[in-house]
């Protein structure tokens, strides 16, 4: 009998609400499987888990409020008899939350959790379990919502008459997720001594392939210069390891693959970076598939646990209506981060004359206590050095 | 296709993009993805709903044709024929 238990997506969290069950006892399950929607400080994530088997049974009902590292369902191997001795359902605490029977430990694949720092926390909102669950439904910003409970608490009916509000995405709660990205940053800036290094190239090889590529293809199969970034990105990491993986109790861990997470803005404030696995494997096609399919359900509110947990490395583009130079910072426990800059058209020199060439200008963020600016500029220079021969990516 | 299903088109892909945006506060002739926030990605699912739900082409070297709800409506109507 395996314990599936609350992972943790990122140094900052503590514990998230069950939103609820997809899978029921008795239902078979293999490794990968999306088992429940937790409500996190990041949005509504979709939690996988890597014990294949058959759930055998859920210790938490839908409101509850879990931390991390406390089991959230049994799951049996197949051949293995149902659990006699099931611990009872534990009765959702929204307000206070049973301190973790063992010392939090995530989901396997996942990095092991890194020390919480209470000051991260934010007071909490004192929210019936069924308003909770209603709230996450309807997508209902629950900091807007007064509650006429005992104690101030949000109860159902005070969620009867929603709030007139612009129509936001399912799932976000934007105080919690700026929350969650100061106590990112905070950490980061705070622990991490950050070098940066600037290198501004001739991107024209790309632009004119991507257009070449693009002319016959109609707009759902096109490429974005995003997706070549996202790719040198990850080949190049490949190559230079000390940028790829994380650093935590005082050591450096290499990536055992490199997973680049990929910055996307929230509209309404806010902005996540989920993996894309393997991405140095894809082919630019899939690359770009899968990079549509994450920004849609990351700005529907809705990702998984795997994508939050596993990300080596970031990637951070403004895109084309953006700035020339965005400088990153590294999102914990990562080492690195690379920025993009919008394409420009400026006089640069080729074999000797000034002539108009696109031109992009990438960033790197790195981690001292891992690399040196040596080594960062050759990492930084290889990405530009792929970017040149964007049919080889 | 007359302006109004044109328009319905966009406005409906644009709540799914960008919900908060006031389509009839929208200058017609004004560039679209500044006033609604659009980023590339945006842009590439406006024009495939566009493509899909109205079965007009959109060769890539055309996209900028489409930059105002002007100039997407006139696009789709060359397209297409008016009515």
């Amino acid at each position: 009998m395996i314990e599936f238990r609350m992972p943790s997506l990122g140094a900052d969290m503590e514990d998230g609400v069950l939103v609820e069950w997809l899978v029921k006892p008795g239902d078979a399950i293999k490794a990968g499987d999306v088992v429940a929607v937790v409500e996190t400080q990041k949005g509504a994530i979709e939690i996988e888990t890597f014990d294949p088997g058959v759930l055998d049974s859920q210790l938490v009902e839908p409101g509850a409020t879990v931390p991390v590292g406390a089991p959230l369902a049994l799951i049996r191997a197949a051949d293995e008899p149902p659990n006699a001795q099931a611990p009872a359902r534990s009765a959702p605490a929204p307000e206070a939350p049973a301190a973790p029977t063992a010392p939090p430990a995530p989901v396997a694949a996942a990095p092991p959790v890194v020390q919480v720092e209470a000051s991260g926390a934010l007071p909490r909102l004192r929210v019936s379990p069924a308003a909770r669950r209603l709230a996450a439904e309807r997508g209902i910003d629950l900091s807007k919502v007064t509650g006429t409970g005992p104690g101030g608490a949000i109860q159902l009916a005070d969620l009867e008459a929603p709030p007139k509000a612009a129509p936001r995405p399912a799932g976000f709660d934007f105080t919690q997720m700026r929350a969650a990205i100061a106590a990112a940053m905070s950490r980061s800036k705070r622990e991490i001594p950050h070098y940066y290094l600037i290198d501004t190239v001739d991107i024209q090889a790309s632009v004119e392939w991507v257009a070449r590529i693009n002319a016959e293809r109609p707009p759902d199969r096109r490429l974005l210069l995003g997706a070549l970034y996202l790719k040198a990105a990850a080949v190049a990491a490949r190559a230079y390891p000390e940028f790829n993986g994380a650093f935590e109790a005082g050591a450096f861990r290499p990536g055992q693959a490199v997973h680049v997470g990929m910055a996307i803005s929230i509209r309404g404030g806010g902005l996540a970076a989920p993996a894309i696995h393997d991405t140095a494997d894809l082919a630019l096609d899939e690359l770009m598939a899968r990079m549509r399919d994450l920004v849609g359900r990351v700005r529907a509110g809705r990702f998984r646990s795997s994508e939050i947990a596993d990300p080596t490395i970031t990637v951070s583009s403004l895109g084309d209506r953006g700035v020339e130079a965005l400088f990153g910072v590294i999102y914990p426990p990562q080492v690195a981060i690379l920025g993009f800059g919008k394409v420009v058209e400026r006089p640069w020199v080729v074999e000797g004359a000034v002539t108009a060439r696109s031109v992009l200008t990438i960033t790197l963020a790195a981690d001292h206590r891992v690399s040196d600016g040596h080594r960062g500029a050759l990492f930084l220079a290889e990405v530009g050095r792929l970017l040149q021969h964007p049919e080889a990516l | 296709m007359n302006r109004t299903d044109i328009l319905e088109v966009i406005r409906e892909e644009l709540a799914r993009l960008a919900p908060e945006v006031d389509f009839d506060g929208l200058d017609p002739t004004a560039d679209l993805r500044e006033q609604a926030d659009l980023d590339s990605m945006d842009n590439l699912n406006l024009l495939t709903a566009i493509h899909q739900r109205l079965g007009v082409e959109i060769p890539d070297r055309d996209a900028g044709r489409l930059s105002t709800l002007d100039g997407a409506v006139a696009y789709v109507q060359a397209a297409l024929g008016p009515e």
